[in-house]
């Protein structure tokens, strides 16, 4: 249970910026209360902690809640192989954080990644700019909002896009209802 | 004897001689040496060197090199998924190959799509350049894309090449 | 002057063996030219001029659609900058939109090297979401491993043929190639399909092994030593692949794990990590392999790590055929799916006679296996890294949101740190040497 008392000894440092350590299917999460402190916390884990190896950066988009994204990272130490993850919480109106490429160099692309596809900026990333899509494109494709089929887009002289032909929309079954009704499967709106 | 094909050979009489219409000479020329560009993009395109490795030689039919060179091949194999990033580099590729040229759009996601009904994904590259065969699966067998190749062989041997020259010469001069 | 700038890069930047001879002699013409100084200082801002060299999606070489953006200075890169993307397909949108039975022919299609890989690395992730992870029976833990091998050697098989093709060895091309058709016949007897299989469901997998499958396993596996040997005999001391690769693009301990890299490019490197090892899942507590570790991080190293993992998944492919419970045939009738009517779709016979099947069925089939809310990031040793699923459930059937944590995209990151300073020509050897596939990167 050694993320556990690595979780401990991050909240005994920070105090009450870190929530209490929750624990699911044997992994430990953590989650910080404010995102600006996002760099101190990551250096902390790696310098002293020897949380060497960032796995990966993810983010969530909580559409129709307050705060809307949740960036989570995945962090590990390679000597025991011990994972603990961190998730922070940045709303729709401000929209940015800053980068930890400082702590780990490959949290460069994961970083760009989240901007191509969420629209959430980070301050002090060396190179922020689209590395799925191309430059110009004009949505962020993994918004609750967006639809898979897509929109028609035109930059000229770089790509074009148009919608996918899906009938109406993906037909399937809505995570998380309640009873069969909520469940059941029906044609998803993208707000839905 | 007479026989239906298009060259007339009966070797009592002619010899080493074959008579044929120049259209059938041309076209036999064409078909049997296709050398492909593979526009090998994703799972198809470890089909399509499958096809080409020894098992299911490519080559028994003509397709002795897949030459990477726009400018030195003949038919474009499309295998595998188009985006709407890639299909500008598709367009451009089949822009610089020369006349006669052909294309196979190999696989559900060339042909259509395939599964990937989203946003980054063009929906079959015959809305970007002129299929000639389709091949379906997912990704199809290197025996599809070989019967793939013959039927292009057969569409190949019947096209009216002498008159589409003669056009053009006409309206050169 | 000009001239005296051109030898210094030389010298400088490289240290290999052999490097002097490689070198382009120094222009004469500029000496001569030095005198007449408008001309003279024209040379220079020509020499110092770094060309632009685009290294198209539309390669033979980058094993796939990547592109970099090279910036050359005579033969030498001093900038590289990949783009990727010209494979995204949208998978983690379309995950979304999925039960997660519907998502598993998509996970094939991430790395199509070694799609059975895939296939077990995404049922487990969901598996342990779900919390059954210890519940697989021991038969179908013996069969996921030996897909998971099998799909390791003929991704490697894949990566070596290919990295030597590029570099102009074609014969190893075409022996690799020859061994991964036999890969095929199995994952065909197996499954149903050569390549892009889907064998792996959630709670085990589609079906049993079929008759005699162990036996052509193992004629495999007594096949692929000799053409292994054949491949060590053309390469590993051959003059010209040893100069062509050996301390090329060297990364450090350092820069391995800070650029996240997993899989034989970190272990290329020094690192003893393999989550195999570190972090067992399925039955590979009770098998025996080794982990090849490279002593100096350069593309030589990769590829003889890759050679010895090779050797190392026979190994285990052996023990598992001797041990695997049921044996060849499963005569005890050994289950292979978890018996949870809730997960795993109930036989036939049953769904069309009583009820309560019949309504799993239909459950299972409508809404998908019905996960707990909650998130779990799980990572598989898969051959090209550690291939991850981040899932965030808020319940039901279908996943809220699914990250891919592709090792390709990560790996692919070091290229703009190791570039600079090599040759044009050692491009194609390093991408070789990456081993990475764009369908996986960009997902």
């Amino acid at each position: 249970m050694s993320a556990l008392e690595f979780a401990k000894k991050i909240k005994a440092k920070f105090g009450d910026l870190i929530s209490e350590p929750t624990k699911f299917r044997g992994e430990i999460t953590i989650q910080l209360g404010d995102a600006e402190r996002i760099v101190e916390v990551c250096e902390f884990a790696k310098k002293e902690l020897d949380f060497n190896y960032l796995v990966d950066i993810s983010s969530v988009d909580n559409y129709g809640e307050d705060p809307r994204w949740t960036i989570v990272y995945h962090l590990r130490r390679l000597a025991d192989s011990c994972e603990l993850r961190l998730k922070t919480s940045v709303s729709e109106e401000k929209s940015e954080l800053p980068s930890v490429t400082t702590v780990w160099k490959t949290a460069n692309w994961h970083e760009r990644e989240i901007y191509d596809m969420m629209g959430v900026r980070f301050r002090g990333h060396p190179d922020l700019r689209r590395i799925l899509m191309w430059e110009g494109y004009p949505y962020f494709p993994l918004r609750k909002d967006f639809p898979l089929a897509g929109k028609t887009t035109d930059v000229p002289g770089v790509a074009f896009t148009q919608p996918a032909p899906l009938e109406g929309g993906p037909f399937v079954t809505a995570p998380g209802g309640k009873d069969a009704i909520e469940r059941e499967p029906r044609v998803r709106n993208p707000e839905s | 004897m007479r026989t239906n094909t298009e060259i007339g050979y009966d070797s009592k009489i002619e010899g080493d001689v074959i008579v044929t219409r120049v259209d059938a000479a041309l076209n036999w020329f064409r078909k049997n040496s296709v050398w492909p560009m593979p526009m090998g993009l994703a799972c198809c395109a470890i089909e399509l060197m499958a096809a080409g490795a020894s098992r299911f030689d490519i080559s028994r039919f003509g397709s002795e090199v897949m030459r990477f060179s726009p400018r030195q091949s003949d038919c474009m194999i499309v295998a595998g998924t188009v985006t709407y990033k890639m299909a500008g580099a598709v367009k451009r590729i089949y822009d610089q190959m020369p006349e006669p040229r052909w294309v196979i759009a190999m696989g559900a996601c060339a042909s259509t799509g395939g599964m990937y009904r989203s946003y980054a994904v063009l929906q079959g590259v015959d809305n970007i350049i002129p299929v000639d065969v389709y091949v379906s699966g997912c990704p199809p067998r290197p025996e599809a894309l070989l019967d793939a190749l013959i039927k292009l062989q057969n569409k190949i041997s019947k096209e009216p090449v002498l008159k589409r020259l003669t056009a053009v010469a006409a309206l050169k001069s | 002057m000009a001239a005296k700038e051109h030898k210094e890069v030389c010298v400088g930047e490289h240290s290999r063996p052999g490097c002097g001879s490689v070198r382009p002699a120094p222009n004469s013409n500029a000496v001569a030219l030095a005198s007449s100084r408008p001309a003279a200082e024209e040379l220079q801002d020509a020499q110092s001029e770094r060309m632009v060299l685009n290294m198209g999606p539309s390669h033979p070489a980058t094993h796939g659609v990547l592109r970099i953006v090279l910036e050359l200075d005579g033969e030498i890169i001093t900038k590289a900058d990949p783009d990727v993307g010209y494979l995204h397909r949208g998978d983690e949108k379309i995950a979304e939109n999925m039960t997660y039975t519907q998502f598993i022919p998509y996970t094939d299609r991430l790395d199509y090297l070694a799609p059975l890989a895939n296939n077990v690395a995404y049922a487990l992730a969901v598996e342990k979401l779900l919390g059954i992870e210890k519940d697989l029976p021991p038969r179908c833990q013996y069969i996921r491993v030996m897909c998971a091998e099998l799909a390791r050697v003929s991704s490697h098989l894949l990566g070596i043929g290919a990295f030597a093709m590029d570099l102009g060895a074609v014969t190893v091309f075409l022996l690799t190639f020859n061994e991964r058709e036999k890969v095929y016949n199995l994952a065909e007897a197996i499954s149903g399909a050569r390549f892009t299989t889907s064998y792996t469901r959630i709670g085990g997998v589609m079906r049993d092994l079929p008759p005699g499958w162990t036996e052509q396993c193992r004629k495999f596996c007594n096949e692929l030593v000799p053409v292994l040997n054949e491949v060590e005999t053309l390469l590993t001391r051959n003059r010209i692949w040893v100069d062509r690769v050996r301390d090329l693009a060297v990364i450090s301990k350092e820069d391995a794990i800070d650029y996240g890299l997993s899989g034989p490019n970190l272990r290329g490197s020094g690192i003893e990590y393999d989550l195999r090892k570190a972090q067992p899942y399925l039955c590979y507590k009770d098998l025996e392999f080794d982990i090849p570790i490279g002593s100096v991080g350069d593309c030589y190293d990769r590829y003889l790590v890759r050679m010895e993992e090779m050797r190392q998944s026979l190994r285990i492919l052996h023990q598992c055929i001797d041990k695997i419970p049921g044996g060849a045939d499963n005569k005890s009738n050994e289950p292979v799916n978890v018996a949870d009517g809730k997960i795993v779709l109930p036989p036939k016979q049953k769904v069309m006679t009583k009820m309560e099947e019949l309504i799993h069925q239909f459950m299972l089939v409508t809404e998908g296996v019905n996960c707990p809310p909650g998130e779990i990031y799980f990572g598989h040793e898969n051959p090209k890294g550690e291939l991850g699923f981040y899932i965030n459930s808020r319940g039901g059937g279908t996943p809220y949101r699914m990250k891919i944590r592709s090792p390709s995209f990560v790996n692919l990151s070091i290229i703009s740190k190791i570039f600079p300073g090599c040759l044009m020509s050692d491009t194609v050897a390093i991408l070789g040497s990456l081993d990475f596939v764009m369908g996986e990167c960009d997902r």
